[in-house]
């Protein structure tokens, strides 16, 4: 069924992939960024509530919605991972950890940075930040158990087995913490509750979000062939690769 | 019966081990009376306090006395190569873990269960609260050993496991302490709490089903 897929369990297959996806997944980086942040911070209109400040938004939701997402897709490689054992698929599952710990990371900050002006306070202890908050260490957990192992190998196998404990619980965490908020404190100004956004602001975003997907693909790839090249220093097409200085990997270096 | 027995023999074996080293099988259960002595006199000794924070603190204290208790579940097994004669016997490698789980709940948490009147009287619980408080218990604290089982499986192959397994454990944690709380709370105010309980449960048999697989998987691995 998936006969397809198996030759990119080979590491030269999967980095002759990783060639051939990047330009795609980089224009779309640099086009969707461009675009969405010069569309949404110069000339979208102003909120009638939050005044300019709202702009954050352009980067809030993006790497909000998006850092779930790349948590499932980490998963999803772990578990490809430990179903046909492609060292390939532990590679690529660590690759892109790193990115989606940083996007994590990014959704916090920018969150409490729009939180100070808006709701008076850096932090609070609302349903969302708190499963964002958890998010954060459960990248950081599976990251810290790879790095734990010098045998690259297991060391791909238990972060998998981390990562899948961690996406059956990510629905857990989330309507857990939900349920704790609405339990404690009854109302929470919630800023995308609102029933629509005005299109003039949609728009931007829509596209901000494209290209944040864009950014995640190219650093994962990035991330991905730099594993592929440490691990397999010793193959006789590495060596080749790195020797001599060929179109491909030019490239890959942008 | 082929397969009963040797499961029986393993139970034995850990009960045995287990009431022999009497000392180790005190030191989680005091680290706990320990952490909750700690906080009226870090927060203050005022009834209504102690009330509101009693069930998150006797919660918070019992998943660290885990995490603390859990780093011996397997290591001594794994160094003397107990384990990977488990591994080889006949019988289901994730029967045995199971078990092996089963009996590490029996001598770190029931102990925890009986002492359980205790603490209620030093945080001032009511009547209600204090029989929600022992129903999660009841169900979450086996919750607690069978994840925690799959982190350790994980890292029982390292010198330096201990900080590690609570960076992976302690955000896992976080549905079971937040429902637990909640079924309390509850309790104190005169609700229902059984949802609560419910869910809890509802967690625990999927653990059941789940993660013995999951550790006897991670036992392989670590076993690489």
């Amino acid at each position: 069924m998936f006969t397809w897929l198996h030759p990119y369990a080979k590491t030269e297959r999967a980095y002759a992939l990783c060639n051939t996806l990047l330009p795609y997944f980089f224009i779309t980086a640099v086009a969707g960024l461009l675009v969405g942040f010069v569309w949404g911070l110069l000339f979208a209109p102003s909120d009638y509530q939050q005044g300019d400040s709202f702009r954050i938004i352009y980067v809030h939701v993006p790497s909000a919605i998006l850092s779930m997402s790349t948590y499932v897709a980490m998963a999803v490689a772990g578990f490809v991972g430990l179903v046909w054992q492609w060292k390939t698929a532990y590679m690529s599952m660590i690759a892109i950890a790193p990115v989606g710990a940083v996007l994590t990371f990014i959704s916090l900050f920018t969150g409490a940075a729009w939180g100070k002006p808006m709701w008076g306070t850096w932090w609070i202890w609302d349903a969302r930040l708190t499963s964002q908050l958890i998010l954060f260490f459960l990248y950081l957990g599976v990251m810290a158990l790879y790095a734990a192992f010098s045998d690259k190998t297991q060391a791909g196998k238990s972060a998998a087995i981390m990562a899948l404990v961690g996406v059956i619980n990510i629905p857990i965490i989330h309507f857990s913490v939900e349920w704790w908020n609405t339990l404690h404190q009854g109302a929470t100004i919630t800023k995308f509750g609102q029933p629509s956004i005005a299109t003039s602001m949609l728009w931007p975003l829509l596209i901000s979000i494209a290209g944040f997907i864009g950014l995640i693909g190219t650093l994962s790839l990035m991330n991905l062939k730099n594993q592929i090249l440490r691990r397999e220093l010793h193959r006789p097409w590495v060596t080749e690769l790195l020797t001599s200085s060929k179109p491909v990997s030019k490239k890959g270096a942008k | 019966m082929n397969t009963v027995s040797p499961i029986m023999s393993v139970m034995k074996r850990d009960l045995l081990l287990a009431f022999r080293q009497k000392a180790e099988l005190l030191q989680p259960l005091l680290f706990f009376v320990m952490v909750i002595t700690l906080f009226p006199l870090g927060i203050g000794p005022g009834p209504d306090t102690l009330q509101k924070i009693g069930p998150g603190v006797i919660w918070v204290a019992a998943i660290l006395s885990s995490l603390l208790g859990m780093d011996k579940l397997f290591r001594d097994d794994f160094n003397d190569g107990s384990l990977e004669q488990l591994q080889l016997s006949n019988i289901s490698l994730s029967w045995g873990m199971f078990v092996k789980v089963l009996v590490h709940w029996c001598v770190s948490f029931l102990p925890l269960l009986f002492i359980s009147p205790l603490l209620a009287l030093f945080l001032n619980l009511t009547t209600p609260m204090y029989w929600s408080l022992v129903f999660t218990l009841v169900l979450g604290t086996p919750l607690l050993s069978l994840v925690g089982a799959i982190a350790v499986a994980l890292t029982v192959g390292l010198q330096r496991g201990g900080v590690l397994l609570s960076l992976l454990l302690l955000p896992v944690f976080i549905p079971l302490l937040i429902f637990a709380t909640s079924a309390v709370e509850s309790a104190a105010l005169g609700l229902n709490y059984l949802p609560q309980i419910a869910i809890i449960g509802a967690m625990l048999c999927f653990a059941i089903a789940i993660t013995p697989f999951a550790i006897s998987y991670a036992i392989r691995v670590s076993h690489h």
